[in-house]
């Protein structure tokens, strides 16, 4: 079957399904993403764009001016700020995009395939920051690549003066976002590969003597980039404006825009706070020209690469030239990541640990002791939000994919709904919002911070579940429903088992979304609901690296927990189910 | 679209009561006592101290067992968190029942909070512990960056800035700006400060701005736009001088107090600095600070300060946060806060109002390996006014924090 006979089967049991009556309740389904997803954001954009203009009456700024952009675009840093912003940014994407790629073009359907993915997982778990301190602490001139070739190798009794963190180029910064999308972008090409059929047609494609990377950059990749374009988009728009991984990789002199933002809203000069807000909508208006740049490129690279593919190149020879990259590109991320964290635990036990001393002179566990008493509710906290906040999305998510498949329309406005809270850059929309909360009075509550926490969980949701969902062969529908099944009955029997797998790295994406978010817990619990990360990034700023390594630990256990449990899980069930095994 | 009005009217409230609601008289302590019981404070502190976490739980813990109040630590990464926070409950009209109980502050944040009104007071003077505070000999605790606190604020720990460095690499450490200049000259590599605008690297400046200085008087007034450029001249060729001899060559600059620890601890540099004159003991004490690291000043002087506990004007636990202030300012927890294997911090007491056995609990405190005696301090040098540190701290940014 092609694709136009595919479509047209779609269409029409589409049709069958506008036919029966859709339940009344599933209307309610775009309304409800409004609520959760746009109005936050319209509501803390409204409380940017006034201070951008001059206005904000608490501070006694009543006369609208432009003098917030004037400053802005007077600061001396201004351009510098903007070029690494934007280069880190982009590059950090198409490094993490391209990687990726090349993982799954070189490997797909081995046996260690499943053994990368199975490693690679859990790092999506780990916090971008809990990921970057390990990072540092590798690669920095008194870190352990120095220490454990000290003095022996380099002759180093004493840290070399070397510029490596903080570069001005934002290298480190570029290699501490691709250690985290890279985990990332292959479990949603996972979740898209396994609905596109990619073996059979691999299979077609090497019987047709193309080499096994060019064989899968032709016929696999297009099929999957479309399920992939919004993972994309989100990882872009994330890297644009990310402040935890930037500060603590990223240039100082000047910093990335989103970074300065932060420095100029935080600034103990309350004037500062309206050019923080015009350098806020500076950093949108960037993230908005990235994307449709980006978007332009995909149609230039799609258009160029149907001539390519047309020519039929087989390309077998690529795959001893990249084949070793590839593997590469997943030793070496592997590789960083356990040193990082394997550092991180090390550091959290360690006594004195001078340099070059490659291990500590003594451990102890004295930083675990006197974390732990309040360890054990802040793990409980962050895990009950998470789970709350998850289940919640997962609902909606389910909700809102179920009426848009048995109405047969897409929500109007759909895509920009569930973007507009990863594009807009937290930093831009959240103090608004929480200015928003504070009026309602709901702020300092456990529920705020999980509700607060729903707006950044449902996308990610949303996004590892929708194209899977979509993309689920409707026939198996159409046998049930054939066989006498109501639509309510096809979707607890048929569609839901079918998509177990979809449905846990769903959940498991939306938890570890939760447990890493800092800024929204800081705003809506008012500092008094604090979870592992708002403590981790509160004790980060001793620089101290046993608790920084004390927290980082507590921090990833328990999405990796989660994670462990979204990959066993479905595969437990679907032991007896041989069809919905993911190879 | 009309959603959109909506959010935004409800999001910036136009009318913005500044009236200051009626909080607790500290005059009438027993009723304050009272009306503090069963309540919960969350006092915002920076969270960034493995040990001074530690040493709130302390207080907390003491609070609740002599008064019945429950103390929480709000853990800022950042002071100014928390008066974002005052400022945006202000925004949204919310004049009492506030978040934020009581602030650990100082300098541009307390001026400005006391300057926008975001200040409950004036209260120190009348706390039950307050005579006990030595104005006589410590008249500074009574100015915050030349700014009078007339009360807003209750002192309860001094600073002053000294350099620590390793004697084990560097035997006879530079005891002025001028040697310090000439000693980074003859060690590249091995000094840094953090980037301003950190409070401890913009303090670097300050500090230099006195070496530099003539007639460091001027000061204490106001920045002059007039005489400005003059004045700074001399440290901007100072830090011209030194800048291609620190860490890194001057292109990238350690982010803040415990990062520039942390250089020290792991051998990238040689000399740092730190308000807290038993920050280093303390870190020997407890293992992450080599044991050869020892501090020094300069003889010219080094700047010194005060921090403060102030309350929100429309905090929701006055009276808590009332109990919790002259809670920090007890015989007891000064002495706790003192002991250089707690903190190290410097006691705002006077030991002559002290009865005799609170004076024992201080005459029983060793000094610490790493920590001057108090007569070998020297000079505290009065912090400039807060202008001073806005603007040089812009223009460093504009000459050595954009160029790459």
């Amino acid at each position: 079957m092609d694709d136009t006979d595919r479509t047209r089967l779609d269409q029409s049991l589409r049709c069958g399904a506008v036919i029966l009556p859709p339940v009344r309740v599933l209307r309610a389904a775009p309304i409800l993403l409004w609520l959760v997803l746009g109005l936050p954001v319209l509501a803390g954009l409204a409380g940017v764009f006034a201070p951008a203009f001059g206005y904000m009456p608490a501070l006694g700024f009543v006369a609208p001016s432009l003098d917030p952009w004037r400053e802005v675009l007077a600061w001396p840093g201004f351009s510098q700020s903007l070029r690494v912003t934007v280069v880190s940014g982009v590059l950090a994407t198409a490094i993490s995009v391209a990687s990726t790629f090349l993982i799954v073009a070189a490997w797909q359907g081995t046996r260690s395939f499943d053994w990368i993915i199975r490693a690679l997982a859990p790092l999506l778990a780990l916090p971008h920051a809990a990921a970057a301190f390990g990072l540092a602490f590798l690669i920095a001139p008194s870190g352990w690549i120095a220490r454990g070739l000290s003095p022996w190798a380099t002759g180093w009794d004493q840290p070399p003066d070397l510029l490596i963190l903080n570069d001005p180029w934002g290298l480190s910064l570029i290699m501490g976002l691709v250690l985290k999308e890279v985990p990332f972008l292959l479990l949603m090409t996972l979740g898209a590969l396994a609905q596109a059929d990619s073996l059979r047609s691999m299979t077609v494609a090497r019987s047709l003597g193309y080499g096994r990377i060019m064989g899968w950059l032709k016929v696999v990749a297009p099929r999957i980039y479309p399920q992939l374009r919004l993972p994309i988009y989100a990882v872009l728009a994330y890297s644009l404006s990310v402040v935890d991984v930037a500060m603590i990789l990223g240039p100082t002199r000047p910093p990335t825009l989103a970074v300065q933002i932060l420095e100029w809203m935080t600034a103990p000069d309350l004037s500062l706070r309206l050019r923080a807000a015009a350098a806020a909508l500076v950093l949108l208006g960037i993230v908005c020209a990235t994307l449709v740049v980006w978007h332009l490129g995909e149609r230039i690279v799609a258009r160029q690469g149907r001539i390519w593919a047309a020519r039929g190149t087989r390309g077998v020879y690529l795959d001893k030239l990249l084949a070793p990259c590839a593997s590469g590109a997943a030793v070496a991320l592997g590789m960083v990541v356990t040193l990082g964290i394997a550092g991180l635990l090390l550091w959290s036990v360690a006594g004195l640990w001078q340099f070059p001393s490659a291990f500590p002179a003594s451990l102890s566990l004295r930083s675990w002791i006197a974390q732990a008493p309040m360890m054990g509710g802040t793990l409980i906290r962050s895990a009950l939000i998470a789970v709350v906040a998850t289940a919640l999305a997962l609902a909606i998510a389910l909700f809102v994919l179920e009426r848009e498949y048995r109405s047969a329309r897409p929500i109007r406005g759909y895509a920009a709904l569930i973007f507009a809270p990863l594009v807009v850059p937290q930093i831009v929309f959240l103090p608004g919002l929480s200015t928003f909360a504070l009026l309602v009075g709901v702020d300092g509550t456990l529920w705020a911070v999980t509700l607060v926490h729903l707006i950044f969980v449902l996308p990610y949701v949303l996004l590892s579940l929708s194209d899977p969902w979509r993309a689920w062969d409707t026939r198996a529908g159409l046998v049930a429903a054939s066989l006498g099944a109501t639509p309510a009955r096809v979707f607890w029997v048929v569609r839901l088992p079918m998509l177990m797998r979809a449905l846990a790295v769903a959940f498991a994406v939306g938890f570890a979304t939760s447990i890493a978010q800092y800024l929204p817990t800081l705003l809506a619990g008012a500092g008094r609901i604090t979870t592992v990360t708002t403590e981790a990034l509160a004790l980060s700023a001793s620089g101290n690296r046993r608790l920084i390594g004390v927290w980082a630990v507590a921090q990833m256990a328990l999405p990796v927990m989660v994670f462990a449990l979204a990959l066993a899980l479905p595969a437990w069930l679907a032991r007896n189910r041989a069809g919905l095994r993911v190879t | 679209m009309r959603l959109l009005l909506i959010a935004a009217a409800l999001a910036l409230p136009v009318s913005v009561n500044t009236a200051m609601a009626d909080g607790p008289d500290p005059a009438q302590w027993d009723a304050v006592l009272t009306e503090a019981r069963g309540q919960t404070v969350y006092w915002n502190a920076w969270g960034g101290d493995e040990r001074i976490n530690a040493f709130i739980a302390f207080v907390g813990a003491e609070m609740s067992a002599r008064h019945g109040v429950t103390l929480e630590h709000v853990r800022l990464a950042d002071t100014a968190d928390a008066v974002t926070r005052v400022i945006s409950e202000k925004a949204a009209g919310r004049d009492s029942g506030g978040a934020v109980d009581a602030i650990w502050i100082n300098g541009a944040n307390f001026a400005a909070m006391k300057e926008q009104g975001l200040l409950f007071g004036p209260f120190a003077q009348a706390l039950p512990n307050w005579p006990l505070v030595d104005t006589d000999a410590n008249p500074a605790v009574l100015i915050d960056f030349t700014l009078p606190v007339e009360g807003y604020g209750s002192p309860w720990a001094m600073f002053q800035m000294v350099f620590e460095y390793d004697s084990a690499r560097v035997p006879n450490p530079p005891r002025s700006l001028e040697s310090l200049g000439a000693w980074i000259a003859e060690n590249p590599g091995r000094f840094a400060y953090p980037q301003p605008p950190d409070f401890l690297g913009t303090s670097f400046l300050k500090q230099a701005l006195y070496g530099v200085l003539d007639d460091p008087a001027v000061l204490l007034q106001p920045v002059d736009d007039t005489t400005y450029d003059m004045v700074t001249a001399p440290l901007w060729a100072f830090l011209d001088e030194i800048t291609p001899n620190l860490w890194r060559q001057g292109r990238a600059y350690p982010a803040n107090e415990p990062a520039l620890g942390q250089l020290l601890a792991d051998g990238e540099i040689d000399i740092s600095f730190a308000f807290n004159p038993g920050r280093a003991s303390a870190a020997i004490a407890d293992g992450t600070l080599q044991d050869s690291v020892r501090t020094f000043v300069f003889d010219e002087g080094t700047l010194g300060n005060s921090s403060y506990l102030s309350i929100p004007y429309n905090a929701a636990n006055k009276a808590g946060a009332l109990v919790l202030a002259n809670m920090i300012l007890d015989p007891a927890v000064q002495a706790r806060a003192q002991d250089p294997a707690v903190l190290g911090f410097q006691t705002v007491l006077g030991l002559g109002r002290l009865s005799p056995e609170d004076r024992a609990r201080f005459d029983a405190l060793d000094l610490g390996i790493a920590t001057l005696a108090p007569d070998q301090m020297g000079q505290a040098l009065l912090e400039p006014h807060p202008s001073w540190m806005t603007r040089i701290a812009q223009d460093w940014i504009s000459r050595y924090g954009v160029g790459q």
